[in-house]
């Protein structure tokens, strides 16, 4: 079904008003070039875009990456000829290298936790609708804005480079747990590519810190009159509780990893004690502790989990309160569960660590804290489910991708209730089931809340449609296959087969997968090239898609539709609106939807 | 509007103002500063950690005893010293940023002026204080200073993490005289005067107590502790 014929399926009492295209209004018009516009703009809208699209072209290395990897896994006797030519060195004989098997695993890891779901997810939408949705002209401070992304490409250039360096990137697995990644005579990886891993991450949490002070600043600051907290959409607390999260996360980070670099390059012992290098000889560091290190990355990497999930969280209730047609269940306890789960977040970083030697006693803490995450996390789940409830659902790519988001989220979420607990995790830990558990819970559930806001936005970005049939073709073979990839790996786990091994063929035990191994990295591969397919009409809708011509396709309630089908850089033309009302009144008082700017009627009940 | 003020307090949530009554900047500079201590807190929890798993550890009172020009056995001397320096900046920040409330141009940069003074002259004797421990061995990688109970040092961390958290300190402090020294170059040319306020003060002024007082943490956790 088109949008249209979707649309014009709906009865819409709402009003879609045709407003002529024209982005110039008397503050803001100024000449522009091509490098204040496209290259160093300050336009948050702008900056939103070429968040998403290096975000875009990370997903593509990074996808790659595993594709190559499991290729490995799958055929590991079979020799790629294709493959010396792509990689050189690292492939001799068409056969990848070990090392360049956990380089690739190492890459795709950070590439894709930071580059693509960090970055890729908040920096476009925090960006692209924070000012529209609460009724600002641009970001707190719109220099910083830009700056945040040049951080960003600056990161992202230092991380490309170490793909080039002789001795290769960084191959000690995305934590980069001393002492292998402290010392460069441990392992080839652990050389020069080490160090740019840890410029471009320092670059990185510069670029974080600047957006995600800007994020703050401008919610709380510039909501237009009337835009009260709890009248917010939920994309914005969402966004919002992600940027303080990240706000205090990302210094321990960086606490953590200039320590590492001082290790690496002064001869301090902060991680390190009594180690032996093979060739070496016995190492004259000590009194330092690795556990260290992992406290110290554990207290930003499990708030990172959730940078990359509350904003998915946010567009997905913004999507589906939208394409259902009914206000999104119980909006005071979403914001509650957001801030539950913001607030755990910081109090549960040891539950990565439970083999690591911590005190049980001190683990059984951590494991309380970690199950009450499932609390507001069911919340959450039950608030969706009821959304949808005897909604009159619309089922446009974004919303599809919205429903596909809360599957994964359930079915993640479940494995986490397993991993959770210290008992369980003992066993479970650095097994298939931990890589199935994240890659369904974060990284798919991730990546389908970005597909469901850049399918919604996508017209308020370009002011052009993509093509529905690819749409929906993507999100099936995505949803089925991320499903067909990761539920055997359960299995694997739970046989104990170990995640990050370059060869599982030595292994009697684990023989019997080898046939398993090989349909995962298949079906992989198919889904990658969905993925590809995605960007070719991504690509070619922006320039070529159908032209959007109503200001609010949607038929949505939040101001970002109250722009001009391309609003320029200011948003508004003239004043900019004030709000009336929260912003999930759909299907009341027999109105298909009440737009945020609509008064309250008189003889109407305020939510 | 003639509404009575009674009702406009109660709408500072409800958007179209700021809900704290601040500018952006301010807001922004308040969330760093949450941040930068949370990097701080790090260093010092993490200085905790190894140094309470450790056998032993030196006697501050012996490692920093030594004042220029007057020779050594004064311990912790010297360190109030440069402590006295940087919360009297801190005194003439206040006096900088009050100065800048009430628009008197000539004394935000008289008191700016010393504010710049002080962080240098801490700054002078921090590069004193490393000078004398690098010549007396400590440097990071090196400890020449036995345990607090007469025993050799098996590790090399007291030093590590002094030069570490302390010089992370210090590059504080330097780009606050830096963050200063625009303010005051903004302030002789008008800059602030033009723009009818001198609220660019404030947020340097934040910025400059939160530095003073990373120091007061600083300074409990090596040289009192």
């Amino acid at each position: 079904m088109s949008n249209e014929e979707m649309l014009q399926a709906q009865t819409s009492t709402g009003q879609v008003v045709e407003v002529p295209h024209h982005d110039h209004h008397g503050e803001h018009h100024h000449h522009e070039t091509f490098i204040t516009k496209y290259v160093f703009s300050q336009d948050h809208k702008m900056i939103a875009k070429q968040f998403l699209v290096t975000g875009m072209i990370w997903a593509i290395l990074g996808g790659l990456m595993s594709v190559l990897f499991r290729l490995q896994l799958a055929y590991p006797d079979a020799t790629f000829p294709w493959l010396e030519t792509l990689l050189g060195k690292w492939a001799k004989g068409g056969h990848l290298s070990a090392e360049a098997y956990y380089a690739l695993v190492t890459t795709h890891g950070t590439v894709l936790v930071f580059f693509v779901l960090t970055a890729g997810l908040s920096g476009t939408f925090a960006n692209f609708l924070i000012p529209l949705q609460i009724g600002a002209r641009d970001m707190a401070s719109p220099f910083l804005n830009m700056l945040s992304y040049w951080f960003f490409f600056t990161a992202g250039v230092v991380m490309l480079s170490s793909l080039f360096v002789e001795t290769g990137p960084f191959s000690g697995g995305w934590t980069a747990y001393p002492p292998l990644s402290a010392l460069g005579s441990a392992s080839p990886g652990s050389k020069t590519g080490m160090d740019l891993w840890l410029i471009s991450m320092a670059l990185f949490v510069v670029s974080s810190l600047l957006g995600g002070l800007n994020y703050i600043a401008t919610i709380l600051n510039m909501r237009t009159k009337g835009m009260s907290m709890t009248r917010l959409p939920l994309t914005i607390w969402a966004l919002f509780f992600t940027a303080i999260l990240g706000v205090l996360s990302f210094p321990v980070l960086l606490s953590g990893f200039i320590l590492l670099i001082f290790d690496r390059n002064f001869g301090t012992s902060f991680y390190l004690s009594d180690i032996y290098v093979n060739g070496v000889g016995a190492l004259p560091n000590e009194g330092g502790s690795a556990i260290l290190y992992q406290h110290l990355f554990w207290f930003l990497g499990h708030p990172e989990v959730y940078i990359i999930i509350l904003p998915a969280m946010g567009i997905v209730s913004e999507v589906m309160s939208t394409n259902a047609r009914k206000p999104i269940f119980g909006y005071m306890a979403m914001i509650g569960s957001l801030f539950a789960i913001a607030v755990l977040a910081f109090l549960v970083w040891a539950h990565h660590m439970f083999v690591s030697g911590l005190n049980p006693f001190l683990g059984s803490f951590f494991v309380l804290l970690t199950l009450l995450i499932a609390v507001p996390s069911a919340i959450k789940v039950f608030n969706w489910l009821t959304t949808l409830w005897r909604g009159n659902i619309r089922f446009t790519p974004g919303m599809l991708f919205s429903i596909g988001f809360v599957s994964m989220f359930i079915s993640g979420g479940l494995t986490g209730i397993f991993l959770g607990n210290s008992a369980l995790d003992i066993y479970l830990h650095d097994t298939y089931f931990i890589v199935a558990h994240f890659h369904i819970v974060m990284g798919v559930a991730g990546m389908f809340g970005m597909y469901a806001g850049i399918y919604h936005w996508f017209p308020k970005m370009f002011g052009r449609y993509l093509n529905n049939t690819l749409a929906y073709l993507h999100f099936w073979i995505t949803f089925t296959g991320a499903y067909l990839i990761f539920w055997p790996m359960h299995y694997e786990g739970l046989a104990g087969m170990p995640r990050r091994y370059y060869d599982f063929s030595n292994w009697e035990s684990f023989k019997m997968f080898g046939g398993v191994n090989i349909f995962i990295s298949v079906v992989a591969m198919i889904v990658f090239a969905a993925q590809i397919m995605f960007l070719i009409n991504f690509f070619y809708s922006v320039f070529k898609g159908k032209k959007v011509t109503s200001q609010n396709p949607w038929g949505s309630n939040t101001l970002e539709w109250t722009t001009p089908i391309l609003p320029g850089h200011g948003n508004w033309v003239g004043e900019i609106p004030e709000v009336h009302r929260w912003a999930y009144d759909y299907g009341k008082d027999g109105k298909d939807f009440i737009s945020q700017t609509t008064p309250v009627g008189a003889e109407e009940s305020s939510h | 509007m003639s509404t009575t003020t009674v009702a406009t307090d109660q709408k500072w949530w409800s958007g179209g103002r700021s809900p704290f009554n601040v500018e952006y900047g301010k807001l922004m500079m308040w969330y760093f500063l949450m941040s930068d201590a949370f990097t701080f807190g790090a260093f010092l929890i993490s200085y905790g950690t190894i140094r309470f798993s450790s056998n032993g550890w030196p006697d501050a009172n012996h490692v920093f005893q030594s004042f220029p020009f007057l020779g050594s056995g004064l311990p912790l001397l010297f360190v109030s010293l440069m402590t006295f320096i940087l919360i009297v900046s801190s005194v003439t920040m206040v006096l900088a940023v009050k100065a800048g409330h009430e628009r008197r141009k000539a004394d935000v940069v008289k008191y700016l002026f010393w504010t710049i003074i002080g962080g240098i002259a801490f700054l002078s004797c921090q590069a004193w204080e490393w000078t004398h421990l690098h010549h007396e061995g400590a440097w990071w990688g090196s400890n020449p200073f036995p345990n607090a109970d007469g025993s050799l040092s098996t590790t090399t961390n007291f030093s590590n993490f002094f030069f570490t958290i302390t010089g992370f300190h210090g590059f504080h402090v330097f780009s606050g005289v830096i963050i200063n020294i625009i303010m005051l170059i903004m302030t002789l040319t008008g800059v602030f005067e033009k723009r009818g306020h001198y609220l660019m003060i404030e947020k340097a002024g934040l910025y400059w107590h939160f530095v003073d007082l990373v120091w007061v943490f600083v300074f409990t956790c090596f040289y009192l502790v």
